[in-house]
């Protein structure tokens, strides 16, 4: 029976989680007992006192009883007590961070997440985190209420715009976990999904080093194409000709350009690279300096991914 | 049946003076429009209550036929999240609220308490156009385009969503007005307008149900108008209260909100309790176990839910110590409702128990609520509520004790008093099938989606991942037994009211005052004072023998 119980629960991959299952499976069969008490009462009374066709008699007249009714109010009080301990225990210990976690910033927005690593890489769709270390999530939205649902590790967190919350989880299995939005936010709520990675120290520190393992299965446009939607390059620079607060990427390959210092240059390999890690050293000329540097938070994978994306955005 | 027609007659003439049924006292549009007999006003509202049910039940059996496939099925995503929205408030603000207060309470709360009406009859109409003034505003806002926030308006997305939010906010707002106005009526006409004879523990305990739930009506739902208020000065004057982007606080708004809509839970809840209180004495035919303990156990939820509010928020970022507090409370509050289940199931033991419809519906009443009641230990353990919060098995949960516990109370009310109300009996057999079908209808559909929840699908989700589908399948497929259930019932209660006013005074043998009027009942409801000569619920004196 409790391996057919936790079948209706998902993979419990952290200690926590697996504390709350058993929470959750001794509170199935207190009500489970209940349940049998009160509903197998209320099926026997009226079968076993029901009145047959031409039967004559008398109901009994019982008022009340002061020692049953003591019973039915102490009693539950009493068991309701122990739950609320041990739920307010498990769920005290479960929102306490420890001391070494690993600081992941989250943020949510209609309609993904995005989460911003200790070292300065970024990435969205995918929360990257090492086995067996306290992870602790700062997390906020850009716009409305979203909420952060693990449930693997038994934990959720609504995410408020203009605050900052946080949750706290430490993976001891391997492998790939679904986190959904649990706050309703409106049209695409339901496609506001990321998954959860949680991977060996080894995996974790070639992950640091060279990226997320699916970038072994994409060429540099596609890994470009991600870094260009997920970093927020989308915001200032079209694809399509468009002038936004930077210059469009349509056709810029291979284009001189004249910068703001008076001084001109082909964009090309090195210049996107040197824009990517020094955005102020050659700003175009008729654009505010105002992009922020990717020194330290961009992969080389990744700024490759970039040049090789910028490449592909033909006149 | 010509023995029952024959003890009416008698009946009538025994009391002196022939005198006409309300039914029967004028029947041109003004004689109801301008009516000021509560018998009439419940009529109007529950003609307009089971319209919003049919309505709120149609949208239900879209959004189980859209969840039927993961993406699209028969509606886009926008279109769903309008439909759920729709149903949510539909069902909470035009049905279950009023259902039970406003239609069966107004018609028979007079009568239990011996009156020959409401305290403030006029007070009565007014709530009642009122009502139709709120579902007026409702409908326009569906017309203009629709609300997309859920039925809870969260804040910031319903400040900055487009669609008729305001409208639909001060329809609710408007609709709150009904709601306070029926709640101080009955409190007026129960301190003022019992029968002589009838102290506060001979009232039968209905009364004390509909006693409690006007207290809370009384006092939560001017906190439900004020922040509709807030709400719609913050969209239309961009005054920050509760949006971030201009100083608010998003957070607030959900204690707002909460502060009435969980007291609200019991405005719904209570009534039903208080009808499972009459239905079950009378037809075990035996004094109700614990009278005492009903009574206040009804006071003390109504007290102790104003003091709740905070389990809706376990998740919305309040601190840890609050939290703390309000799960305790919360098994505090879940207490009085045990000891009532334990009080109904108890008043069965030793009695004279005929299955009639009423019973049936009282009977799956005490199984649903009761799952509904122990589901909620679960989420009132706060660890355990992390994980299931905004889940599937939050639905499942509170429809366990909104349609398991309260429409289906409604039911065996209505099936209880409808030969009072009409005049007629109904046909049996297709009411034992309809229940029949409602209760395994409702099992299927949603003790499906306690397992969806806990496996960790969340609400409110258009789309779904493959894993779901078999669940959600199975959970629509039982909707349509369920609506089979109902599409049955409005059959038959529809052809009884075209058959002869065929029912007895009491039908069934109640021993609470509605029973000596006629059914149905003159305009004036007795001819003379009726006098309380025993307690509610004796039948120690009630002839034996013949089933009733």
């Amino acid at each position: 029976m409790n391996e057919w119980l936790r079948a209706t629960l998902p993979v419990a991959a952290s200690e926590h989680a697996k504390d709350v299952d058993t929470f959750y499976i001794f509170l199935f069969y207190l009500s489970l007992f209940f349940f049998i008490i009160v509903g197998g009462l209320a099926v026997y009374f009226p079968i076993k006192y029901r009145l047959k066709p031409g039967e004559k008699r008398r109901s009994a007249h019982i008022t009340d009883n002061f020692f049953l009714e003591m019973l039915w109010t102490v009693v539950p009080s009493l068991i309701t007590f122990v739950l609320f301990v041990w739920g307010f225990n498990t769920y005290v210990a479960s929102f306490t961070v420890p001391n070494d976690a690993m600081e992941i910033h989250v943020r949510g927005r209609k309609w993904n997440w995005t989460f911003e690593y200790p070292d300065g890489m970024a990435g969205g769709g995918k929360l990257y985190v090492p086995l067996n270390k306290p992870i602790k999530l700062i997390m906020d939205s850009e716009d409305v209420l979203h909420a952060f649902f693990i449930p693997a590790m038994r934990i959720k967190q609504d995410v408020i715009p203009g605050r900052y919350v946080y949750m706290t989880f430490t993976p001891n299995l391997a492998g790939e976990f679904q986190i959904f939005c649990a706050e309703y936010c409106g049209k695409d709520h339901s496609g506001m999904l990321a998954t959860l990675v949680v991977m060996t120290d080894a995996q974790y520190e070639t992950f640091k080093t060279e990226g997320p393992p699916e970038y072994k299965q994409m060429n540099p446009v596609e890994i470009g194409t991600t870094i260009y939607k997920s970093r927020g390059c989308q915001s200032c620079h079209s694809l399509d000709g468009t002038r936004g607060d930077g210059p469009s990427f349509k056709g810029i390959w291979g284009k001189t350009e004249q910068f703001a210092d008076g001084s001109s240059g082909v964009v090309d390999e090195n210049y996107v690279r040197q824009s990517v890690l020094e955005p102020q050293a050659k700003v175009v000329k008729g654009f505010e300096p105002i992009m922020p540097t990717f020194q330290g938070s961009l992969r080389p994978v990744e700024i490759n991914g970039i040049i090789a994306f910028i490449k592909s955005q033909k006149q | 049946m010509a023995d029952v027609i024959q003890q009416q007659v008698q009946t009538a003439t025994i009391s002196g003076h022939h005198e006409v049924d309300y039914l029967s006292d004028g029947n041109g549009i003004k004689d109801w429009l301008y009516t000021v007999d509560h018998k009439r006003i419940g009529i109007m509202y529950l003609v307009l209550v089971l319209t919003a049910f049919l309505a709120g039940g149609l949208l239900a059996m879209a959004i189980r036929l859209e969840l039927l496939t993961p993406a699209r099925t028969i509606m886009d995503a926008e279109t769903y999240n309008r439909v759920f929205t729709l149903h949510g408030a539909i069902m909470v603000f035009l049905f279950i609220i009023p259902s039970i207060p406003a239609a069966l309470g107004n018609f028979v709360l007079p009568l239990m308490l011996g009156a020959k009406d409401v305290a403030f009859p006029r007070l009565n109409l007014a709530s009642f156009y009122i009502y139709v003034l709120g579902a007026c505003m409702m409908l326009g806002a569906i017309l203009t385009g629709g609300v997309d926030t859920g039925w809870t308006f969260y804040t910031p997305y319903s400040t900055s969503t487009s669609g008729s939010v305001a409208l639909t906010t001060m329809g609710v707002f408007v609709l709150g007005f009904s709601s306070i106005f029926t709640g101080i009526n009955f409190i007026a006409t129960i301190h003022k307008m019992r029968a002589p004879g009838m102290g506060w523990f001979e009232m039968p305990l209905f009364v004390w149900g509909m006693y409690s739930t006007a207290v809370i009506q009384v006092l939560a739902t001017p906190v439900l108008g004020i922040t509709m208020v807030l709400l719609v000065l913050e969209r239309a004057f961009g005054i920050g209260i509760f949006d971030p982007r201009i100083g608010g606080d998003p957070v607030l708004f959900q204690h707002f909100f909460w502060f009435y809509s969980h007291p609200a839970v019991y405005i719904m809840i209570l009534p039903g309790m208080a009808i499972i209180s009459e239905v079950i004495p009378t037809f075990s035919h035996r004094t109700i176990f614990g009278y005492r303990g009903i009574a206040f156990s009804s006071v003390a939820i109504a007290l102790v839910s104003f003091i709740v509010w905070g389990h809706h928020m376990f998740t919305s970022g309040q601190s840890q110590l609050i939290n703390g507090v309000f799960s305790f409370l919360t098994f505090i509050v879940g207490i009085p409702s045990g000891i009532k289940v334990f009080n109904w199931v108890a008043t069965m033991y030793q009695g004279r128990i005929t299955l009639k419809a009423p019973m049936l519906f009282a009977i799956s009443f005490l199984l649903l609520f009761t799952i509904g009641g122990l589901t909620g230990l679960f989420l009132g353990s706060l660890s355990v509520d992390i994980h299931l919060h905004d889940t599937y098995f939050v639905v499942a949960h509170f429809h366990y004790v909104m349609m398991g516990g309260t429409v289906i109370a409604f039911l065996a009310g209505l099936h209880y008093w409808w030969p009072k109300m009409f005049g007629r009996m109904y046909n049996e057999k297709l009411a034992a099938l309809s229940c029949a079908l409602i209760f395994v209808g409702f099992n299927v559909t949603f003790l499906t989606q306690f397992v969806l929840g806990s496996r960790g699908m969340p609400r409110r989700y258009y789309n779904y991942l493959d894993q779901f589908q078999p669940l959600h399948q199975f959970s629509t497929f039982g909707s349509w037994i369920l609506g089979l259930g109902f599409f049955i019932m409005l059959g038959y209660l529809l052809a009884s009211l075209r058959g002869p006013k065929n029912a007895p005074a009491d039908p069934w043998g109640g021993t609470t005052l509605e029973w000596q009027a006629l059914s149905p009942p003159i305009t004036h409801n007795f001819s003379g004072t009726p006098v309380l000569t025993r307690a509610p619920y004796d039948y120690r004196n009630v002839p034996q023998g013949v089933d009733k």
